[in-house]
């Protein structure tokens, strides 16, 4: 593994799968007594958000804290950011502290890269702009191991805004590697212009996919990054790609439904699909914080001297 | 699984598939297994830095020097017999019981002690694993390494008897480890410890319960236990270590 995770390209399989096996032993201090490992005892992981967050952050700083690392919150709003300071001078003072692993969400795709040149710790990108999210895909395809028992030959089909979504780029690069079938469906508005490259199959028609998928992850409308008009009216949208309990029944009996969250119920997914058996949308932020672990114990919990 | 690298624990066998050949924790290796470590990666599980003690035990296809075996087949089956009616009499037949085994080797031995346990007293005796990866004393000084795996039986160990199992016991410190490890999973009534061997050298006050076999070494020797369940035979072997990189 690399000193950084930046990209889910980063990760070989075989990283992949180390994270995964790492975090399926560390779900298991989730039901203990004592839910806290001594392992990043006196490490520092500083929480640098620049966009709001709710479930990412939380999840970082619990994951950080059951490993006993002190954590710092970091959000751009009522920080000297607001007072006009660069990334890189927040960087410089972030390392002045001694952070050891800084968890970085951005607007801007490629922020977490700069900052990876500028700090000695380790940098885990949490998110940045429309570009990846590597811990979201990894605790994706550590839902669907656990729930669907494998990810080889595994039919994954995201849906929805792929233009605007970090989580499908990295769940496409990473699935790919760990050996899934991955295929995107979105109306061609919402595909970005050189998905002919990523190592996946592209569609358009929601209802034709369905029946052939094994997990199907809808993405959420980010209506918030839209500067045009990607489709008519939101109606039409949920109409054509959006999961209701009519389409769910098009899938097999085995298949999961998937949500990064946060979710716009009505839109993309239907209330009662989400709040169904076959959703994992509430395991996947238990997961969450297991697959953050094994993250940060593996970056940060062997020696410096390989750094 | 890559835990063999239990701290204390001096009976690792060459680990399978890492880098073979390389003698970690002698001052010329030490370079060369970061040097690796960097270009691959946090090198789960591959030889890094360790400290001086590291330097004495059999890792990554050390090449042991007139190697022998202390320990045949039928004389761990003995040995492990002997330790169950060991343990049989001083915990009132094996009452409360619950054996936890540290992985690698420690866990088949653990099942083998519980299995003979049930088979001598006709109770059946719990079994499982403890991983005490996350907290060694000494992961700065290597890469990260995978975890093993535990397993702690569906009823707890609140209130009951841990007899602590590992292969070789040599520095205490894996087993202050477990210790540590037991206390975040809960509170029981006793904990003892059974080894297959106790080789001596130990750093903190730590003794055995139960001791298959007492070898006396000199810190240089190498103490490899093999066991069906893991390497498809069982034996224990003494041998000298090549790379004569006397710690401290």
């Amino acid at each position: 593994m690399k000193r950084h995770l930046i990209s889910a390209a980063d990760l070989s399989r075989e990283d992949a799968l180390l994270i995964l096996d790492t975090a399926e032993e560390l779900a298991q201090v989730t039901d203990r007594p004592i839910r806290k490992l001594p392992t990043l005892r006196g490490r520092t992981v500083v929480n640098l958000f620049y966009e709001d967050s709710t479930r990412t952050r939380i999840s970082f700083e619990a994951a950080a804290k059951r490993l006993s690392a002190d954590v710092i919150n970091f959000s751009a709003k009522g920080s000297s950011v607001a007072k006009g300071e660069s990334l890189k001078d927040t960087a410089l003072t972030l390392e002045a502290m001694g952070a050891d692993a800084v968890v970085i969400r951005h607007s801007a795709s490629g922020a977490p890269h700069r900052l990876a040149g500028w700090v000695r710790g380790s940098v885990v990108n949490a998110g940045d702009g429309a570009h990846e999210h590597p811990t979201q895909a990894l605790l994706d395809a550590f839902t669907m191991r656990r729930r669907l028992g494998r990810l080889e030959g595994l039919r994954v089909t995201i849906v929805g805004d792929v233009l605007h979504s970090r989580v499908a780029r990295s769940n496409v690069l990473l699935l790919h590697a760990l050996g899934a079938d991955v295929s995107l469906v979105a109306p061609p508005t919402l595909l970005p212009v050189a998905v002919g490259s990523w190592p996946c199959s592209v569609g358009y028609d929601l209802d034709a996919a369905l029946p052939k998928t094994d997990v199907v992850m809808m993405l959420r409308v980010q209506a918030e990054r839209m500067n045009a008009a990607y489709f008519p009216t939101v109606r039409e949208y949920s109409r054509r790609y959006g999961l209701d309990a009519g389409r769910m029944a098009l899938l097999p009996e085995s298949a999961i439904v998937m949500h990064p969250g946060p979710m716009n119920r009505g839109v993309e997914i239907a209330a009662e699909v989400a709040d169904s058996a076959r959703s994992t949308i509430v395991e996947q932020v238990t997961n969450g914080v297991s697959v953050r672990m094994a993250v940060l114990y593996l970056l940060l919990g062997g020696s410096e001297a390989e750094r | 699984m890559h835990a063999h690298d239990q701290l204390g624990n001096e009976a690792d066998p060459p680990p399978s598939g890492e880098s073979p050949g390389l003698a970690p924790g002698s001052p010329a290796a030490r370079g060369t297994a970061a040097s690796a470590a960097t270009a691959g990666g946090l090198g789960y599980g591959a030889a890094g830095a360790r400290d001086g003690r590291r330097s004495n035990e059999s890792r990554s296809g050390e090449r042991l020097r007139a190697s022998k075996a202390v320990l045949e087949p039928d004389e761990i089956r003995r040995a492990l017999t002997r330790i169950a009616h060991e343990i049989l009499e001083r915990t009132n037949g094996g009452r409360d019981v619950v054996m936890l085994g540290i992985p690698t080797r420690g866990v088949p031995l653990a099942q083998r002690l519980a299995e003979r346990l049930a088979h001598v007293e006709g109770r059946s005796v719990p079994a499982g694993a403890l991983d005490i990866t996350m907290y060694r004393d000494d992961l700065r000084l290597r890469p990260a390494r995978a975890l093993g795996h535990t397993d702690v039986p569906a009823a707890g160990i609140d209130g009951k008897v841990v007899v602590l199992v590992d292969d070789v016991l040599y520095s205490g410190r894996t087993v202050a480890a477990a210790l540590d490890a037991l206390k975040d999973i809960g509170r029981p009534r006793a904990v003892q410890l059974a080894v297959l061997v106790d080789r001596g050298h130990r750093e903190l006050p730590i003794r055995a319960d139960y001791v298959g076999k007492n070898l006396p070494t000199s810190q240089r020797e190498v103490v490899r236990v093999l066991l069906a369940e893991v390497d498809a035979e069982d034996a224990v072997i003494l041998g000298e270590d090549a790379s004569t990189g006397a710690g401290r």
